[in-house]
């Protein structure tokens, strides 16, 4: 694939997350934290209006856009920050943008919003080009 | 996460792509490799894992009501009770694959504080945990950054 830098690829990684989802990542990833699945503890001890999902779903449901674009067996880094958190119902985008191109290594931005427009996870990735 | 075994199946990596909503035909089957973020479930394999029920120990989560039990403090890295995941952070020699068996071995990273506006102190744990192959080779180094915050966080 040729990549030219600046190029902005966006996905939707997911729409109107189910809870479901949250808890077949908690029993695949095996982090079982209640804060994620059990309403009565997220609301009632924890103090969240409802369950969450983890980081580490958005940064997986981000990391498909990643090896869909550069081939999962090329990808050399990938990492980035959790913004904001993300509930059940959520719609998630992911803007993956090209930043550069050098000595066969291609770079993105990464950028996975919610259907309100705030940044739920600010990332990167390079992988072989 | 410290796993001294850490054994990589087609059925553990097809399971976890289903959960991160991936049908990518290079995560399922005999010949697979693990979606980027997979490492992270290496927590399956840590004997101690404080983020799963322990068979017969108490467990923090509710029943039919929330217990009251506090949960152990785990060590930074992922989100946990109070604790939230901040950041992370993989590097990748290769891809794993199925029927690697690595060895997750961790490196305790610095500590830092910060006043948040909305959230009063904030803790931050850096963990690095490095994941060898059955030859000894690094396969992914991964940087985690857990934050503890003095009260719940929205938005």
């Amino acid at each position: 694939m040729g990549w030219n830098v600046g190029d902005t690829h966006e996905v939707t990684v997911v729409e109107d997350l189910k809870r479901t989802q949250i808890v077949q990542y908690a029993g695949a990833s095996g982090d079982y934290n209640p804060l994620h699945t059990d309403e009565l503890f997220a609301t009632k001890v924890a103090g969240y209006p409802t369950v969450f999902a983890h980081g580490m779903l958005t940064m997986g449901m981000t990391g498909r856009v990643v090896t869909d674009l550069v081939g999962a067996e090329n990808l050399l880094r990938f990492g980035g920050r959790f913004t904001s958190q993300v509930w059940p119902g959520d719609d998630l985008t992911v803007h993956a943008t090209v930043d550069s191109v050098d000595e066969g290594v291609v770079s993105f931005t990464l950028s996975t919003v919610n259907q309100d427009g705030k940044e739920v996870f600010s990332g990167y990735a390079a992988a072989r080009a | 996460m410290v796993a001294e075994r850490f054994p990589i199946e087609e059925g553990h990596v097809a399971s976890f792509a289903r959960s991160i909503g991936d049908a990518n035909d290079a995560f399922y089957g005999r010949e697979a490799i693990a979606p980027p973020t997979f490492v992270q479930a290496s927590a399956q394999w840590d004997p101690d894992y404080f983020l799963r029920p322990k068979i017969g120990q108490p467990w923090f989560g509710s029943g039919k009501e929330p217990t009251g039990v506090k949960r152990d403090r785990g060590a930074g890295g992922g989100g946990g009770g109070t604790g939230l995941h901040a950041e992370q952070h993989y590097e990748y020699a290769r891809p794993v694959r199925v029927g690697d068996v690595l060895t997750a071995t961790v490196k305790p990273g610095k500590t830092w504080e910060k006043e948040g506006r909305r959230a009063g102190k904030l803790v931050f744990s850096e963990t690095v945990i490095e994941y060898h192959d059955q030859n000894g080779e690094l396969v992914v180094t991964a940087r985690g950054v857990g934050v503890r915050t003095e009260k719940p966080v929205e938005g």
